[in-house]
C-alpha cells in the first residue's frame, strides 16, 4: 500500500472520528496527561496503551486553528509523535484532589488564579491590576451536574499605580465544568472593601488625555526584553493585562495556570461611543505546558464602563520551526 | 571663557581616565543588569584572573552549537580531595534572572571569603562548582531579537520528520525519562528529546555529576519563575528517603529568603506545588545519590514572569543568596561539625579578648 494512500485512509478515519468527538476535549485530556497525576497508583498497562493510542490519533490531526484549550502548537508545525505517552488522570487520582486542599499546592492555586482573572476583568483598570497574594483555605468537591467546584479563601493585592498596595481578603467559588467541549469556568467572587480602593483620579486623567480625537498611541514590547517599560506606557500594559484576563479566564481549566508575559503590541484605534479603543497583541504563558500563545484582541475602556473585550483571535505561531509550514 | 574651556577639558580628562581604568572589570561590572553570553564569558575570565588562588575554570562539555560549557571552581586548593557543592543556572534560556543570580553568588563569595569567617570556612572545606549559563545556545538565541526572548529549550534540530528545533533540557535527563510531564511532540516546550541524554548539555552535566558523585553533597539548579524551593522528586510516585530533612532545610531557606525583602517562597515537591514531571536534572542528581538537591524558582509569581524587570535583579539575588547559603551552611555544619565549633570558639575568644583588653585600658 502506497504511503500517501495509507495516510489518506488514516486521515479519513481520524476526520470522521473527530466530527463526532470535539477536538477540545482531546486537548483537555492531553493537558491532563502532561500534568500527570498526583496519585499513587498507576493504571493497568493495557488501559493506558489503548487510551494512549486513541489520544495519539486524535492529537495527530488538527483540522482548523480553533482557539486551543491546551496550548499545543498547530498541526502545521508538528513533528512525528511517539506512542509513549504520559498517563491519564485516573478516577482514584482525581479523588485525591477533592475535599480539603493544601493551600500551597497547585490545585488551590490554579483555582485562585482563575478567580483572580475574573476579579481583574470586573475591577481592573489602567491604574488597577490585582495580584494573587496567598491562598488561606481551599476545598474542592464534585458537583452533581458534572464538574468540580473549588471553594477558596484567599488574599489579593491591589496595585493602584505601580507600587504594591494593601491586601484584600476574598472568597470565591470556582466551578470547572466537565463537558466534552471546553466550557469556561464559572466564578462567584466576593472581596472585602473592594469599593474603598480606587484609582479614579488617575484613570480619569488618563482617559481625558487619550480620548482626544487625534490621539493615536502605538507601542511594542511592554515590557521590553529587560523588563523595562516607560511610565507613560504602564497604564496601557495594565489595560492589556486586564483585557488578557478575559481570555485567560475563558481558556482556563484545572490543568492550566495562565499568566500574561508581555504586550507585544498595542495600537490605539479610533474612539467609539466615548470608549478608548485599543488593538492588542498579547503573549500568554501556561505554566503546566510551558507554552507561549499569542492572542490578538480588541478592547474598549472608559472609566464608566470598564474594560470590555470585543474580539479575540488566537494567532498560531509556528514555534521553533526551521521552515514555514506547508 | 577660559574657565569654562578648562573645566570642559578637566571633565574630558576624567572621563578618559575612567574609560582607561576599565581594566579592573569586576569593579565596573554591573550586577544589576542582564548580560549577554559574551559579557558573561568575559566576566568569568576576569573572575579567574583576579582570584587565581581560589578560582579556576573547567570546560566539561560542549553545547549542540559547539560552545564550551564552562564552570568556575571556587575554594581553597587542597592536597586532599574536598567535598563539593554544585550550582547551575540557565538550563532554560528565557529565565534570565537565573544566570544573573549565579554571577551575584560568585561575586558575593569572592568578596567575603577573606573577611567573613563562615565563608572562609566554606572555602576551606568545600569546593563550589558553578555554571553561570548551562544552555548557552538557547540563552544566546533568546538575546537575538524580541521574537526570540521567550525561547526555553536547547537549539538542537529536530530528528526524523520533525520541523521544530530544541529539546527541554530539564526533561532530557536519565531520571524516569519520558514518564510524566513531557510531550512527545517535538514542537512542544516540554519535548523531552528523542532519547534520554540526547542533548550534549544534559550529557555534560550527567558526566560531571557521576564523576564527582562521591564529592558532591549538594546540587542546586536555578530557574524562574514562581518563587518556589522544590525538593525531589518531580516524578509523583517516588519519595526521597530524606524527604523530611529536605523539607526542613527547604523551609529554613524560605524563612531566610523572607527575612530579606519579605518575599514568600513556597517549599514542596513539584507534583505537590507545581506539576509532576520526570527527566529533570534535580531528580537525576538525587537518584545519583547527591543527598541535598534543590530546584530554585526565582521571582516573580506571574506579574512579569520571565521578563523580570532589571530593578528586581538586585533584591532577588540578595534574598536567594541567603536562601542558598542557609542550605549550604546547614550541609557544611552537618558534615564538618568540628570546624564549625572551632570558628564559633574563635569568634567568642576574639570577642572576650577584645573586651578584656579594652577593660584593661581603664
Amino acid at each position: 500500500m502506497g504511503r500517501s494512500q495509507r495516510s489518506g485512509q488514516i486521515l479519513f478515519v481520524i476526520r470522521t472520528h473527530l466530527e463526532s468527538v470535539s477536538s477540545h476535549s482531546c486537548y483537555a485530556t492531553a493537558l491532563s496527561f502532561i500534568n500527570g497525576s498526583t496519585g499513587q497508583r498507576s493504571p493497568p498497562e493495557w488501559i493506558m496503551k489503548t487510551f494512549c493510542s486513541v489520544w495519539l490519533f486524535l492529537s495527530l490531526v488538527e483540522l482548523s486553528p480553533a482557539p486551543p484549550v491546551s496550548q499545543e502548537p498547530p498541526l502545521a508545525c508538528r513533528g512525528p509523535v511517539d506512542p509513549a505517552l504520559p498517563q491519564p488522570e485516573t478516577p482514584e487520582e482525581m479523588a485525591n484532589t477533592t475535599g480539603d486542599l493544601e493551600p500551597t499546592h497547585y490545585p488551590a492555586r490554579r483555582a485562585a488564579t482563575v478567580a483572580l482573572h475574573y476579579l481583574n476583568t470586573r475591577h481592573g483598570s489602567p491604574h488597577m491590576v490585582f495580584g494573587l497574594q496567598q491562598v488561606h483555605k481551599a476545598s474542592a468537591e464534585d458537583v452533581a451536574a458534572g464538574g468540580r467546584n473549588y471553594s477558596l479563601d484567599f488574599s489579593v493585592t491591589a496595585s493602584p499605580g505601580g507600587s504594591p498596595g494593601p491586601a484584600l481578603r476574598c472568597s470565591a467559588d470556582v466551578l470547572f465544568p466537565r463537558t466534552e467541549q471546553h466550557t469556561p469556568p464559572d466564578v462567584q467572587l466576593r472581596c472585602e472593601a473592594l469599593q474603598e480602593i480606587n484609582s479614579t483620579a488617575e484613570d480619569e486623567a488618563f482617559y481625558q488625555k487619550y480620548i482626544a480625537p487625534d490621539s493615536a498611541v502605538s507601542a511594542q514590547d511592554l515590557p521590553d526584553s529587560y523588563g523595562n517599560m516607560s511610565e507613560e506606557m504602564q497604564p496601557f500594559w495594565r489595560l492589556g493585562r486586564v483585557a488578557a484576563s478575559f481570555i485567560m479566564l475563558r481558556e482556563s481549566s484545572e490543568n492550566t495556570e495562565l499568566n500574561m508575559v508581555q504586550v507585544a503590541n498595542v495600537t490605539q484605534q479610533e474612539s467609539s461611543e466615548k470608549q478608548l479603543m485599543l488593538d492588542y497583541v498579547v503573549l500568554l504563558h501556561d505554566l503546566p505546558s510551558q507554552e507561549i500563545t499569542q492572542w490578538k484582541l480588541l478592547a474598549s475602556w472608559s472609566p464608566d464602563r470598564g474594560v470590555r473585550v470585543l474580539h479575540t483571535e488566537w494567532q498560531p505561531r509556528c514555534p521553533h520551526a526551521t521552515k514555514p509550514p506547508n | 571663557m577660559k574657565g569654562s574651556v578648562m573645566s570642559v577639558l578637566v571633565v574630558l580628562a576624567l572621563v578618559a581616565q575612567d574609560r582607561l581604568a576599565g581594566g579592573q572589570e569586576h569593579k565596573s561590572y554591573d550586577y544589576t543588569k542582564y548580560h549577554t553570553m559574551d559579557e558573561i564569558s568575559a566576566w568569568m575570565n576576569q573572575m579567574e584572573k583576579e582570584n587565581p588562588d581560589v578560582v579556576s575554570s573547567m570546560i566539561y562539555g560542549q553545547t549542540y552549537e559547539k560552545r564550551n560549557i564552562t564552570l568556575l571552581k571556587i575554594g581553597f586548593t587542597s592536597a586532599t580531595p574536598k567535598k563539593a557543592v554544585w550550582m547551575d543556572c540557565g538550563i532554560h534560556a528565557r529565565e534570565w534572572i537565573a544566570p544573573a543570580f549565579c554571577q551575584h553568588f560568585v561575586k558575593e563569595i569572592l568578596g567575603s571569603y577573606q573577611t567573613d569567617p563562615k565563608v572562609k570556612m566554606l572555602f576551606e572545606n568545600l569546593d563550589f562548582y558553578i555554571t553561570p549559563v548551562l544552555n548557552m545556545d538557547g540563552y544566546i538565541y533568546s538575546w537575538k531579537d524580541n521574537t526570540t526572548r521567550l525561547w526555553r529549550k536547547s537549539r538542537s534540530p529536530g530528528t526524523g520528520d520533525c520541523t521544530c528545533i530544541g529539546t527541554d533540557l530539564n526533561r532530557n535527563f536519565n531520571a524516569n525519562w519520558g514518564m510524566v510531564g513531557i510531550s512527545r511532540n517535538c514542537c512542544s516546550a516540554v519535548y523531552n528529546g528523542p532519547t534520554p541524554l540526547s542533548e550534549p548539555e544534559a550529557q555534560a552535566v550527567t558526566d560531571f555529576l557521576v564523576a564527582h558523585q562521591n564529592k558532591l553533597l549538594c546540587y542546586l539548579t536555578i530557574h524562574s519563575y514562581g518563587q518556589q524551593i522544590l525538593v525531589p522528586y518531580g516524578h509523583p510516585n517516588i519519595s526521597a528517603p530524606n524527604y523530611d530533612e529536605l523539607m526542613k532545610v527547604g523551609r529554613a531557606a524560605a524563612n531566610a529568603i523572607k527575612a530579606v525583602h519579605g518575599k514568600s517562597y513556597k517549599v514542596g515537591t513539584p507534583p505537590d506545588i507545581l506539576y509532576a514531571f520526570s527527566g529533570g536534572s534535580c531528580d537525576f542528581a538525587r537518584l545519583t545519590g547527591i543527598p541535598y538537591s534543590f530546584t530554585f524558582e526565582l521571582r516573580d509569581e506571574g506579574k512579569f514572569s520571565f521578563i523580570l524587570p532589571e530593578d528586581q535583579i538586585q533584591p532577588t539575588c540578595e534574598e536567594v543568596y541567603q536562601g542558598a547559603m542557609s542550605i549550604i551552611n546547614y550541609i557544611h555544619d552537618k558534615n564538618f561539625r568540628g570546624s564549625a565549633i572551632t570558628v564559633t570558639a574563635t569568634l567568642w575568644t576574639t570577642l572576650v579578648a577584645s573586651w578584656i583588653s579594652s577593660a584593661n585600658v581603664f
